[in-house]
């Protein structure tokens, strides 16, 4: 299996006054192509600060960041929205669409700012679409569908551009239960299909559905248990 | 490819908030619309004064009595009087290239005729004044070169002049008073009417010269001497020349002023053009700062609208926007409301410049440099007042915009 990220000895230190606050002090971690991986925490544990520099909005302070065996750490802000375009797919809480585009507009989005024909850049967005099964809600606006319809989109257009990650986070905080099965069902059928997935939740029931269960903790992580293992992440 | 996207984008954005779009583009409107206007009034000024000019007649040279200077004070231009007749006939005597020589002499005269009178100006001219002038005779005929050698009471009038104090009556053989002198009426002008500075050409009486100067106003000078010159390019010569032979008839020592000015109407009509646009330039730099407080406007909202969509803009910086595609995204947006707002500054600016050459006072003359350079300050000031938005959305750091509400 190809190994997609490969993080050594990062550490984010914030400074706060006199004082350096380590949001991540030394963190190791491994994810190869095709794993479906939560990574858990409580809030202030730095889980979104590794969520950020995974997803190459952030750089670390110290350490390497190895992204399909290139080292991104050092990179520029325009090189990393480039890496952000073409290798990585974001699917955030609160949907995060643009509310005057369409839902293929809004799918179509990142291939706009990857310089992709408009024919091309259509089909993309219309096979990303079937995908999540919303073809037939090509042209409604956002605030025209449901929470989960809008989530549906928002994953479509994650994923319209073939990332190597597709990055999740708390992709079913903001829906109700209904709405969080057909989610994470999308999730386990873009698993089966090869994506590699990283879902940052609290909620153990939804870290189920992934083969690992990564904790942070204080900037570190504390516990890496793969599916079969009988340990149970308890992050209270 | 992605800069149309981006036209496209930013069209949708302005469209999506018409009226604050059309407030904005309000000022850059005014703006390029007074500049044209202004400016073709300006040009219109400018047309006006050098047509008179050059209605005084090509090539021509006037000379007039200098200024008085006594003990290091200086009179007004006329107030020496040392020009004469008999300069004048030196002039046209004894230099070569010139085409007439006409002094005048003028006075302002209550003219009476029966019960009707008048006030007008009187000007004492020669024979040859017909030709420079251009004028036309109506009815009877222009006094003669023995009329003003033996100082004949006749006059010539002007149409304005024989309608109110003849009426229908033909005034030709009719003996009016000026200074309580009877005059014989000998000729009446062809109307030339207005000139385009509004004065009336046909409220005019003319007289002999030496008449003027001797039986009416008692004087012994002249007020100008008009020189018509042959050709264009010898007016530098007989300038000299006039200069030099004044200079020896009024016995003028080497190194002290002259007591006369000759005046080349070519040189006038440069320093007129050089002044009327400096009034052009001058109104449409005025009106080009209202353009500046469009810009400012353009700016400010620009800046409202990038806070307002900080996480709209986190959106696409994290789906792979890059600094530059932010930035054009909004500096599209600015350029566009001014360059909209230019467009359509520009027709109603010409549309007001025609309005006011037709109902106006001015006469108004659209140029394209003005349509030109106002549309390109239009553009720049969207660019300029643009940038400090644009770089401010561009440099948003996306964690901090996804995170804002």
């Amino acid at each position: 299996m190809t190994n997609v990220v490969t993080i050594t000895g990062v550490k984010k230190l914030y400074k706060m006054g006199s004082e350096t606050v380590a949001a991540l002090n030394g963190v190791d971690l491994r994810i190869d192509e095709g794993e479906f991986v939560a990574l858990m925490g409580p809030s202030g544990s730095g889980k979104s600060t590794l969520m950020n520099i995974l997803g190459c909005l952030d750089r670390p302070t110290v350490g390497s960041y190895k992204l399909l065996g290139q080292e991104v750490s050092g990179l520029s802000d325009d090189e990393l929205a480039r890496i952000r375009n073409k290798t990585i797919g974001f699917v955030f809480q609160n949907f995060n669409l643009l509310p005057k585009l369409t839902s293929l507009e809004n799918v179509a989005l990142p291939a706009v700012y990857a310089g992709i024909g408009t024919k091309e850049r259509l089909a993309l967005a219309t096979e990303a679409l079937r995908k999540v099964s919303l073809e037939d809600r090509a042209e409604h606006l956002p605030g025209e569908l449901s929470g989960g319809q809008r989530q549906r989109v928002a994953i479509a257009r994650a994923i319209a551009m073939k990332p190597a990650i597709l990055m999740a986070d708390e992709p079913t905080g903001n829906l109700d239960t209904k709405s969080t099965g057909e989610i994470m069902e999308i999730f386990r059928d873009l698993h089966k299909t090869g994506s590699t997935i990283i879902l940052v939740t609290h909620e153990p029931d939804i870290a189920q559905a992934a083969d690992r269960q990564i904790l942070v903790k204080d900037g570190q992580i504390t516990k890496d248990i793969s599916r079969g293992s009988s340990e149970v992440i308890d992050i209270v | 490819m992605l800069f149309t996207e981006l036209l496209k984008m930013a069209w949708r954005s302005l469209a999506a908030n018409k009226l604050r779009t059309f407030l904005t583009m309000l000022g850059v409107i005014i703006g390029v619309t007074s500049v044209i206007a202004l400016v073709s009034v300006g040009m219109g000024v400018k047309k006006n004064i050098l047509d008179n000019i050059s209605r005084l007649g090509s090539n021509m040279l006037i000379v007039m009595p200098g200024s008085a200077n006594r003990g290091g004070m200086r009179g007004a231009a006329g107030s020496v009087i040392t020009l004469t007749y008999d300069d004048a006939e030196a002039i046209k005597n004894k230099i070569k290239n010139v085409e007439y020589v006409s002094p005048t002499v003028q006075g302002s005269y209550q003219v009476v005729y029966g019960h009707e009178n008048w006030n007008t100006s009187v000007t004492g001219v020669i024979p040859e004044y017909v030709a420079i002038q251009s004028l036309e005779i109506k009815s009877g005929l222009f006094f003669s070169e023995h009329d003003v050698d033996v100082r004949n009471r006749v006059a010539v009038i002007g149409s304005t002049v024989a309608m109110n104090l003849f009426e229908s009556v033909n005034p030709v053989g009719k003996k009016i008073r000026i200074g309580n002198a009877p005059y014989t009426i000998i000729g009446v002008l062809e109307s030339k009417g207005q000139s385009s500075g509004g004065q009336d050409q046909d409220d005019v009486v003319l007289i002999p010269l030496t008449t003027a100067q001797e039986r009416l106003i008692g004087i012994t000078y002249v007020r100008s001497i008009n020189v018509q010159v042959t050709e264009a390019d010898k007016m530098d010569e007989v300038q000299s020349n006039i200069e030099k032979l004044l200079r020896q008839r009024h016995r003028i020592r080497e190194g002290t002023e002259n007591d006369f000015n000759v005046r080349n109407l070519t040189t006038l009509m440069e320093t007129m053009t050089s002044t009327t646009t400096m009034i052009t330039l001058l109104l449409g730099a005025i009106a080009g700062i209202s353009l500046i407080v469009g810009g400012v406007g353009i700016m400010n909202i620009t800046l409202a609208s990038v806070t307002e969509r900080t996480r709209e803009i986190g959106i696409r910086k994290a789906i792979g926007a890059t600094y530059s595609n932010i930035m054009l995204q909004f500096l599209i947006e600015s350029t566009m409301i001014s360059v909209i707002g230019g467009i359509i500054g520009i027709l109603i600016g010409v549309g007001a410049a025609q309005a006011i050459s037709k109902f106006g006072a001015f006469t108004t003359v659209i140029s394209w440099v003005s349509i030109a350079a106002s549309f390109g300050f239009a553009l720049f000031v969207g660019i300029f007042f643009g940038m400090l938005p644009a770089r401010k959305a561009a440099r948003l750091d996306p964690i901090e915009a996804l995170r804002y509400e």
